[in-house]
């Protein structure tokens, strides 16, 4: 399906097919240790046209989303006093992190035409239909969501962050947090000229947990009960083992 | 040293852990309380998802419990007898207060009675304790022998049996029922219930104070083993990487914690935990009263 959706994609680009991007990733498999502690990614590249330039500046935007997931958003109101939840939002898909990178202000080098239709920037990168009854301002929910993760580093945009040469080679760094989930990291890069868009190329960065932390996480999933049991046996070995040598402490 | 934690998904500071992990320990081996109730919010603060914070946490009293009961069986501070009677009780509490729970959650706003819950009883408890404990340091300062034990309605009660360790003979039906409250209160809260099981021991069963800390550990065990099995199994979010860590400093929190606790007297040491128990109660009602910075909250949808 994400194979088909990416050769649509490239259909729809075909009357600027004249460029293409050409991709390198400083690696494209993020591996989570047991001391991982966020990662950096170079995204780097160059442009292959067959075509002069054109007169018209070239700009690129590289966008990095996590996996999508669902999310509800509460809102406290106050109520007899104390604050408590009230209204609650479901959020259909709101990407666990999202960097975006571009060679210029966003709203300058991707038309707001072109951002509904490739949902480049944040605001349009979640997804939320509808919401519950008795909730006029769903809106307020999702940008509760936008500020909530751009605190606390999983939304990042920098615009400028991209730099390019002669309107050729291109490349920026993707800082990726400590606290990363697993899964497919959607690569997406777009080459714009007057805010059009007039390339796109589409890649994955695989972001999985390995060694210990793989075989822990696997077991607590395949085997939950003798993972249960190996973190009781365990936390009584702890138990008895600080005991036994508090004593031989004492009686020193 | 920052570690990723396998199952909570975030990478934190190993050191902060073992501290925290030190810290609820050594108030876990004086008072002979869990310690869930204060280091299930450190946890949520320094950015556990709540459901591996609660689960985990279970993990680790296990851990501080066990390291406890050990330094208190040495000194012969525990009451076997009791801490059974309590804990048959208490599992028969668990098992009705799941049902309550999820009663409570079938009708949404299960935090909120959650933290109401905590507010009420911690209150109630904390300031009982603290005035009585004030009373009896008084009377010891002002030199007036305290009061002999009172004959009850408790001591009317059938099913007599003999508690060695506690110098008591009563009746079962009390510590069962006991038992059996703070069963139902420790699974809807999600802690061990040592908070409410110590006072209850204390000025409900009239247990001496030394004898209650190492037989409120030991019930405790049982619960949050339990607990941790459940949590395990249904939720799968024990985060074992976390747990090692906060039990490490836990467990030798615990045996400091116990040696302390041999040494002050007993009203200084009912006296505290009624001081810390208000602390934490305080901070949960400020956090319903005062405007939050931030009034929205992400959780995870239910289900998926």
């Amino acid at each position: 399906m994400r194979y088909l959706a990416a050769l649509l994609l490239c259909l729809l680009a075909l009357p600027g097919r004249a460029e293409e991007v050409v991709l390198g990733l400083s690696k494209d498999k993020v591996a989570i240790t047991a001391t991982f502690q966020g990662s950096e990614i170079l995204v780097f590249g160059a442009v292959k046209r067959e075509v002069p330039i054109p007169q018209e500046p070239l700009d690129v935007v590289v966008a990095v989303a996590g996996p999508k997931e669902p999310v509800v958003v509460r809102r406290k109101e106050r109520r007899f006093g104390i604050w408590i939840n009230t209204d609650a939002v479901e959020v259909d898909e709101a990407p666990s992190f999202y960097a975006i990178s571009t060679t210029g202000p966003l709203n300058e080098v991707l038309s707001s035409v072109e951002d509904l239709r490739h949902r480049v920037s944040i605001p349009r990168a979640i997804r939320s239909v509808g919401a519950p009854q008795g909730v006029t301002d769903a809106q307020s929910f999702t940008d509760a969501v936008i500020r909530i993760r751009k605190d606390n580093g999983a939304y990042t945009l920098q615009e400028g962050g991209v730099v390019l040469d002669e309107q050729t080679l291109f490349r920026t760094s993707i800082a990726l947090p400590s606290n990363l989930t697993e899964g497919s990291y959607p690569t997406r890069i777009f080459l714009t000229r007057g805010g059009r868009v007039v390339s796109v190329f589409e890649t994955t960065i695989d972001v999985r947990k390995v060694g210990l932390e793989r075989w822990l996480y696997n077991m607590s999933r395949e085997q939950p009960l003798l993972y249960g049991l190996m973190s009781l046996a365990i936390a009584i070995a702890a138990g008895w083992g600080a005991s036994a040598a508090f004593r031989i402490l004492r009686e020193r | 040293m920052q570690i990723y934690l396998p199952i909570a998904e975030v990478s934190v500071n190993a050191f902060l852990l073992l501290g925290l992990g030190g810290i609820v320990g050594v108030l876990s081996g004086m008072f002979g309380v869990g310690g869930g109730f204060l280091m299930t919010p450190l946890l949520f603060f320094i950015g556990i998802p709540p459901a591996v914070a609660v689960a985990t946490e279970a993990n680790q009293i296990v851990a501080s419990s066990f390291s406890g009961v050990l330094a208190h069986l040495r000194r012969k501070t525990v009451d076997l007898r009791m801490g059974t009677v309590l804990l048959i009780g208490g599992l028969i509490g668990a098992a009705l207060g799941v049902v309550v729970f999820n009663y409570l959650k079938s009708l949404g706003q299960v935090d909120l009675l959650v933290r109401l819950c905590y507010v009420v009883f911690l209150g109630i408890i904390g300031s009982m304790m603290f005035f009585e404990s004030l009373r009896a340091i008084r009377r010891i300062k002002s030199g007036t022998p305290p009061q002999r034990k009172k004959h009850g309605w408790v001591h009317g009660l059938p099913f007599k049996m003999r508690f060695r360790t506690s110098g008591l003979y009563i009746s079962v039906i009390p510590p069962i029922l006991v038992g059996v409250a703070v069963g139902i209160l420790a699974a809807i809260m999600g802690v061990g219930g040592g908070f409410i099981m110590v006072p209850a021991m204390i000025y409900l069963l009239g247990m001496p104070t030394k004898v209650v800390v190492g037989t409120s550990l030991f019930q405790i065990i049982f619960v949050t083993a339990f607990t941790t099995l459940l949590h395990a199994t249904t939720n799968f979010t024990v985060d074992i990487a976390l747990a090692v860590l906060l039990l490490v400093g836990g467990v030798i929190g615990a045996q400091i914690g116990t040696s302390i606790g041999t040494k002050l007297k007993a009203e200084q040491l009912r006296i505290l935990l009624a001081i810390m128990v208000l602390l934490v109660c305080g901070k949960l009602a400020l956090d319903l009263l005062i405007m939050p910075d931030e009034l929205y909250s992400i959780g995870a949808v239910e289900g998926h």
